[in-house]
């Protein structure tokens, strides 16, 4: 069955429950989709299925025919952008393991919500656990992102 | 002199060109101070610093980057001493070598740990770039056929007499010039630091070196290394602490697709698969029976319980002060609390991961966030019969740690090592642990019970009794010698600064086969929280501002005083509606005091709104890397006391993944303001100091509304 990821069409023929996060990293080596609970516990798989943040870890890829699939390596929208400027100029990372489900759950809250307040920047952004907590900048670079954007 | 072909740069530095000098540089040192006062062994000064025909200057981190910033500290003090442009700045993990790159805080040991990087490393890069600077200098003369003296260096260029050249361009002939004699090297003036000390600055390019790659996904950390023809494996481990493998049926197991191999190890059974999701659903089908005759059969309870027994009698002294015990009894009032501290998972978000190939009899390449490269080589050594030059470990980045990639038990390596053993190599192995695995296998920030008393009399704290009961962390590793007193266990506890006339710190170690590590900032994570903890109840039963009697007490402590007036300066006024507690720890050499602004509402619950940091650790090489330390710090400390806990019921854990191991998220995230104290003093690290105070100080702002002791860890909830 066809995928589309990143703008990109892909043949998938795995199996049925196979997750994407699995066949992104493995058979596709786009390595930017991290695993980090497996069970949508904490974010770091997130990808963008028709702008809808949604964890690779629990997504059968076989689920995902003519959806649209975003990942951090295909990130260009003016939002995405913004939010990959904006993690930058704030030094956000650390580790950096976490970052691109971070990036990809703030691109999807900055397109739903162009100028999010404070407690919806922390309502869109607190189901992605960062274990180095940078939660104080990411919470900065949402900001900052919006700006940028306009 | 040396040849730089024993070294194996990237290719991308194959025409590295200084790299030479085997001429012990300077005098070798063994202390902390030392270490990060003066020069220290440079066995080779191009096993630290090469300067490519690329013009692009690599600095070997024998310090893992996982997030603390060591890619980007340690290379800015090779920067600015070799007055380098930033854009020429590159980093590599070094390879395992304790000749080489061995730590002096880790008794020569390779390893990244104890916040050391800055200082066991600031004396010696200091050290590397001055020297290859005077190196291209000479270079730079005989090229323009001047004299040394009339050689300008600026931003990676050297220029004389109207002529000027790269580096890159000079890097082949510096490479025959003799190194300097160490000690004519001269230093630069800190006012003229172009990189030390600075800000993020859009102009030089100056930033952290990690977060382009991080941003745009580029960058390479362990589990993302990918070697054709791995085979995935996930391991069984017994589910109570030490149990074994009594029998195993794989029938089911090697009946999935995609299934290779069921192999027993010492410590449990590993399925390999051809990719991921085979090797899980592999092993969900494995049946395996244990044999729990030597495991652990208690439940957290029960374990708290025979702490508390052992409580009732001394322990090991580690610290007196006038009476000692015997002071705690005699005029006035005495006060008793048992601090019960959980046990505690690291949860790096990048659960733990490596890749070995094995060719039997010939080598072995393991590619690993390794922390500790070397104790890593030596655990594939043992188990594969191969000697050290034969292992090959490179250090990939890792997504965190904070301690759980240092193991002096190897136990990541150890267990993928068994298994390319058992299959004779006929494949890579990739082994990874689950998140599962992680929450489940062991090593954990051991727990504690702290026995605090204190003898009020007057208006004043006269006497202070700390006691622990603790599993140790550091016995029988090769970090403590047999008989040594375990200093994990009562850092932060024996060294209280208070000038309180009687002090008495021991404590117990006590035995369980329930692993355990050190977690960041080790035995401060529970010692800064009694002590700072306790200290604001017995201040306020002798009728004293804890603030107030702090500064009383640590009047012979600048540095501890001077963040702690720092951090409340700038705290300001207590907001209306919020209750205020305050905290201030040393250890790892740095100073940090911390103010915590919280609001408790009317059903009980909290929130933490605000803290408010104040952090002296010596010179500062990257502001931004030491404010984004106790960002982190507070963050992770303020996790732990929230709501982590791993509890154990009849020898298993109970905590399996993200879902019931309650880490911080941003709701519960403060705003943080971090104030850093102007210092001359040598460097000191910042990867733990932030994490000890933020527990007591919220504590304290509770006590302050509520008037209780907050003696149970993790707080919970409601106040």
């Amino acid at each position: 069955m066809k995928l589309t990821i990143n703008g990109k069409d892909q043949e998938y023929t795995g199996e049925e429950d196979r997750p994407l996060l699995w066949y992104l990293r493995e058979d596709l080596k786009m390595t930017g989709t991290k695993f980090g609970c497996g069970v949508a516990a904490c974010g770091a798989c997130t990808v963008l299925v028709d702008g809808q943040p949604t964890r690779a870890c629990v997504t059968p890829a076989a689920s995902l025919e003519g959806k649209k699939i975003t990942t951090i390596e295909g990130l260009d929208t003016p939002a995405g952008k913004a939010v990959q400027t904006a993690w930058a100029e704030l030094d956000v990372v650390q580790c950096g393991w976490c970052q691109s489900g971070q990036m990809l759950a703030a691109t999807a809250l900055l397109t739903a919500t162009p100028k999010p307040s404070e407690q919806q920047i922390t309502d869109g952004m607190t189901s992605n656990i960062c274990r180095c907590a940078t939660y104080h900048r990411i919470r900065g670079a949402v900001a900052r992102a919006s700006e940028i954007i306009g | 002199m040396a040849d730089t072909a024993t070294f194996s740069p990237s290719r991308r530095f194959v025409i590295a060109a200084i790299g030479v000098g085997t001429a012990g540089f300077a005098v070798g040192c063994d202390t902390r101070t030392a270490a990060a006062a003066g020069p220290v062994t440079l066995t080779s000064l191009g096993d630290y610093v090469r300067v490519g025909s690329d013009n692009t200057i690599t600095v070997y981190l024998r310090h893992i980057e996982f997030g603390q910033g060591v890619s980007t500290g340690l290379t800015t003090i090779v920067a600015e001493e070799i007055d380098a442009d930033w854009s020429q700045m590159r980093f590599e993990h070094s390879p395992a070598d304790n000749a080489k790159y061995g730590n002096a805080a880790f008794g020569g040991m390779m390893g990244t740990g104890g916040s050391t990087a800055i200082f066991s490393s600031w004396g010696q890069l200091r050290a590397a770039g001055a020297s290859a600077r005077e190196m291209l200098r000479q270079a730079a003369a005989k090229k323009f056929g001047v004299d040394a003296s009339e050689v300008l260096l600026v931003k990676g260029k050297a220029e004389a007499g109207g002529k000027s050249a790269t580096y890159g361009e000079l890097a082949v002939e510096a490479s025959a010039i003799t190194p300097p004699d160490p000690a004519t090297l001269k230093y630069k003036d800190a006012s003229a630091y172009a990189f030390i000390g600075k800000e993020r600055d859009a102009a030089t390019g100056y930033g952290r070196l990690d977060t382009p790659d991080k941003v745009h996904a580029k960058a390479q950390y362990a589990l993302d290394y990918h070697v054709e023809g791995a085979l995935t494996a996930l391991l069984t481990r017994s589910p109570k602490f030490g149990g074994k493998v009594a029998s195993f049926d794989a029938t089911e197991a090697k009946a999935v697709a995609g299934v290779t191999d069921v192999v027993q190890i010492s410590n449990g059974v590993a399925v390999l698969a051809t990719n991921f999701w085979a090797a899980k659903k592999g092993r969900d089908a494995l049946k395996i029976t244990w044999d729990d005759s030597a495991a652990e059969k208690r439940s957290t309870d029960a374990i708290i319980a025979d702490y508390k027994k052992a409580l009732a009698k001394p322990g090991m002294e580690a610290r007196k002060e006038g009476a000692g015990v015997a002071g705690l009894t005699g005029a006035g009032e005495v006060i008793t609390a048992d601090f019960e501290f959980p046990s505690l998972v690291h949860a790096p978000m990048e659960p733990l991961n490596c890749t070995i190939t094995y060719k039997p009899g010939e080598s072995c390449t393991i590619h690993s966030g390794s922390q500790m490269p070397t104790g890593d080589q030596a655990a594939a050594c043992s188990v594969l019969g191969l000697k050290p030059e034969q292992v090959v470990i490179t250090t990939l980045l890792a997504g965190g740690s904070f301690g759980r990639r240092a193991t002096p038990d190897a136990d990541l390596v150890s267990e993928a090592a068994q298994i390319a053993k058992v299959i004779e190599g006929k494949a890579p192995v990739k082994l990874m642990w689950t998140r599962e695995d992680d929450i489940r296998s062991g090593k954990y920030r051991p727990m504690a019970v702290h026995r605090m008393t204190a003898r009020i009399n007057n208006g004043a704290i006269e006497a202070w009794g700390d006691r622990t009961a603790i599993q140790s962390i550091m016995e029988g590793t090769p970090f403590l010698p047999p008989g040594a007193p375990d200093f994990s266990s009562i850092e932060g506890s024996n060294d209280i600064a208070y000038a309180i006339p009687n002090i008495s710190v021991d404590v117990h170690l006590v035995k369980s086969p329930v692993s355990v590590l050190w977690w960041r900032s080790v035995g401060h994570t529970h010692t800064a929280y009694a002590k700072e903890h306790f200290f604001d109840v017995a201040a306020r039963k002798a009728g004293k501002d804890p603030v107030e009697l702090r500064r009383a007490l640590l009047a012979k402590d600048p540095r501890q005083l001077g963040v702690l007036n720092l951090a409340i300066e700038k705290a300001g006024p207590v907001p209306a509606g919020k209750t205020r507690g305050v905290a201030v720890h040393h250890s790892f050499s740095s100073y940090v005091a911390e103010v915590a602004d919280v609001t408790v509402n009317a059903d009980g619950t909290f929130h933490v709104d605000r803290v408010v940091c104040a952090v002296d650790c010596g010179i500062v090489i990257n502001p931004d890397i030491v404010r984004s330390q106790m960002e982190g710090g507070i963050g992770y400390g303020l996790s732990a006391i929230l709501g982590e806990a791993l509890t154990i019921k009849d020898g298993a854990p109970v905590q399996t993944n993200f879902y019931d191991y309650n880490v911080l998220r941003m709701a519960q995230m403060p705003k943080i303001e971090v104030h850093i104290v102007p210092s001359t003093e040598p460097p000191t690290g910042v990867g733990e100091p932030g994490v000890p105070p933020i527990g007591p100080a919220v504590a304290n702002a509770l006590l302050a509304s509520t008037g209780k002791t907050y003696s149970k860890l993790p707080l919970g909830l409601k106040a």
